[in-house]
């Protein structure tokens, strides 16, 4: 436990250390801020065309604008995630830090969670920004406090199993940027995957369907958290995290 | 204290050690010798749990490398050839972070990270960025990270290479004053380096044990006879070299004289003696009451260099003769 802890800080602080955090933080910043905004701006022109036509009828904050805006900030993630993780292993491999980690007195899966849970930290701390955008809507009006919160466990939920195949995939390469192009690449695919059920509706189709990382996300979206989408997520956080620590120890033999 | 036994490490197509095996007392500083590409990275490497052998044992203080890692990791110190530094952290927070890694209590971290930037001398680049540190600077730092816990077995790869000749001499300086307390496996390809800090020598050469032996002894058994060059001259006359030769065939002792240099008046040898036979005040007694003068009588030791030249030649050259054989 202590050993996770140390890597932990040290990955967190050299995030912070250097300008990657800041750069995510400001790259999200950006687009969910002009999500932001454009959610709202047809929120309240549908609202003041609505009271024109006389149908004064009260409009869900929480359907209309905040539920579409999680759904982007789930987007936005999946293009971020590939530049929180690709450093992570590749970097160690190439400037020869591995060498350091693995014959110190701390196992490879300690390693690989202090890891994971700092990259955990930074995505955290990048959804924290699209909180305080929709901490603005509380100042007119009352959206409910819940399904926002279940959204965000979605999100981090999401958000894990997909840094967790990025770490998977910059143990592989001790190229940053490969690690980073190929991460993309899973993570488009893990969302795309959900567009099968679209035009395929047999049984194969419901299979991939649910391998995509989308279609567990839109419950919690919704507020709902159901079992099977936990697990579904939490099983592809330890099967990624596994995998990590498996191709360290692969690493030793290949060498 | 580190026991080798029949250690083979196996790549993908290419054999990197070859059956080595050979121990490690406690407190000994042990050179590991051999040309680029012989093993000795790999050997380092088994020993310290980053990579598994392919066949073979290895323990250090008691613990199998491939049972107990943890207990094995804890005992060792690793400089690897390039020291693993993070660029992005100052030199302190780095330290103090190898400390926690290591299993040192955070009571302890200061008192060690302050001990040993003072023993490495980089107390005062502490608050530096690691990345803006000049070479040899690097690699005291990296030196201060393997001693950091205060490890029973320090194992360090090429840690002089790339310092300039002052920093060289200090950093031989460092390792033997760590001596003692804990036992020192030190690799390099620069012979000068093993003659001035180890006690003993391992030489390898394509992955298989060449030699293993302390430095005199090695020097001792490959001597074997006294090589003594001998310069003559005479104040008046011609000198005949021929002469002269057979003058000191004749002393007892001498196996085979080589003329050197001759100029008019003056006359240079290269005399060996026999197995285990001092020769030299012989020599100069026969010089002397021959009337002719003796410029120079000094002994030709044989360096580590011309061992290591022979040892590692005479592996080659075998194979080589298989290769002729075959054809």
């Amino acid at each position: 436990m202590g050993n996770i802890l140390v890597i932990f800080k040290k990955e967190l602080k050299s995030y912070f250390a250097s300008p990657i955090a800041y750069l995510l933080l400001g790259i999200f910043a950006v687009i969910f801020g002009f999500f932001f905004y454009s959610a709202t701006r047809v929120f309240v022109l549908t609202g003041m065309q609505m009271q024109m036509m006389g149908r004064g009828m009260p409009m869900d904050v929480n359907e209309y604008v905040i539920r579409p805006l999680l759904g982007n900030a789930s987007v936005i993630g999946l293009f971020l995630i590939p530049m929180i993780t690709m450093r992570l292993f590749a970097e160690e491999k190439r400037t020869g830090t591995i060498e350091l980690l693995m014959t110190s007195p701390v196992r490879d899966l300690e390693i690989v969670i202090g890891k994971w849970l700092a990259a955990m930290v930074l995505y955290a701390s990048i959804l924290g920004i699209s909180a305080i955008n929709i901490a603005i809507l509380y100042g007119f009006g009352r959206p409910d406090l819940k399904p926002i919160l279940v959204g965000y466990l979605g999100l981090l939920l999401q958000g894990g199993c997909l840094l967790a195949i990025g770490i998977f995939i910059s143990t592989l390469t001790r190229n940053q940027i490969i690690a980073g192009g190929a991460t993309f690449a899973v993570c488009l695919m893990l969302w795309v995957l959900d567009w099968v059920s679209a035009y395929d509706q047999s049984a194969w189709g419901k299979v991939i369907a649910y391998l995509s990382v989308v279609t567990h996300f839109e419950p919690f979206s919704k507020g709902v958290i159901d079992t099977k989408d936990v697990i579904f997520y939490l099983s592809m956080i330890f099967f990624g995290l596994f995998l990590t620590s498996r191709s360290m120890e692969s690493l030793r033999w290949r060498a | 204290m580190i026991k080798v036994e029949g250690l083979t490490k196996r790549y993908a197509r290419t054999v990197a050690v070859d059956n080595i095996s050979f121990e490690v007392e406690k407190g000994q500083i042990v050179g590991f010798l051999g040309p680029n590409g012989a093993g000795k990275t790999t050997t380092m490497r088994v020993l310290t749990c980053f990579l598994p052998p392919t066949a073979g044992t290895a323990q250090v203080a008691g613990f199998d490398v491939l049972e107990q890692p943890l207990e094995v990791k804890k005992r060792i110190g690793y400089l690897p050839e390039t020291p693993p530094l993070y660029p992005d952290m100052e030199v302190g927070e780095y330290l103090i972070f190898v400390g926690k890694l290591k299993g040192l209590t955070s009571a302890d971290v200061p008192k060690r990270v302050a001990e040993v930037c003072d023993r490495c001398a980089i107390t005062d680049v502490k608050s530096k960025l690691i990345g803006k540190l000049s070479k040899g600077y690097r690699q005291r730092v990296g030196l201060a990270q393997a001693i950091l816990h205060n490890p029973d077995v320090l194992i360090l790869d090429e840690p002089t290479s790339g310092l300039d000749p002052k920093q060289i001499i200090e950093t031989r300086e460092l390792i033997r004053s760590l001596a003692g307390d804990h036992t020192i496996i030190l690799s390099t390809h620069i012979l000068s380096e093993v003659e001035h800090s180890c006690e003993r020598v391992i030489i390898i050469n394509q992955g298989k044990l060449v030699a293993q032996d302390t430095v005199t002894n090695l020097t001792n058994r490959l001597r074997g006879s006294e090589s003594v060059a001998v310069e003559i001259q005479t104040s008046n006359g011609n000198l005949n070299h021929a002469d002269v030769r057979q003058r000191l065939e004749q002393v007892a002792g001498v196996s085979r004289v080589v003329l050197k240099d001759t100029r008019d008046n003056h006359c240079a040898f290269e005399v060996e003696s026999l197995q285990g036979r001092s020769i030299r005040a012989e020599l100069a007694r026969a010089v002397v009451t021959s009337g002719w003068d003796l410029n120079e009588l000094r002994p030709v030791g044989f360096s580590l260099e011309d061992i290591f030249l022979q040892l590692t030649a005479s592996e080659s050259e075998k194979a080589q003769k298989k290769v002729e054989a075959k054809a």
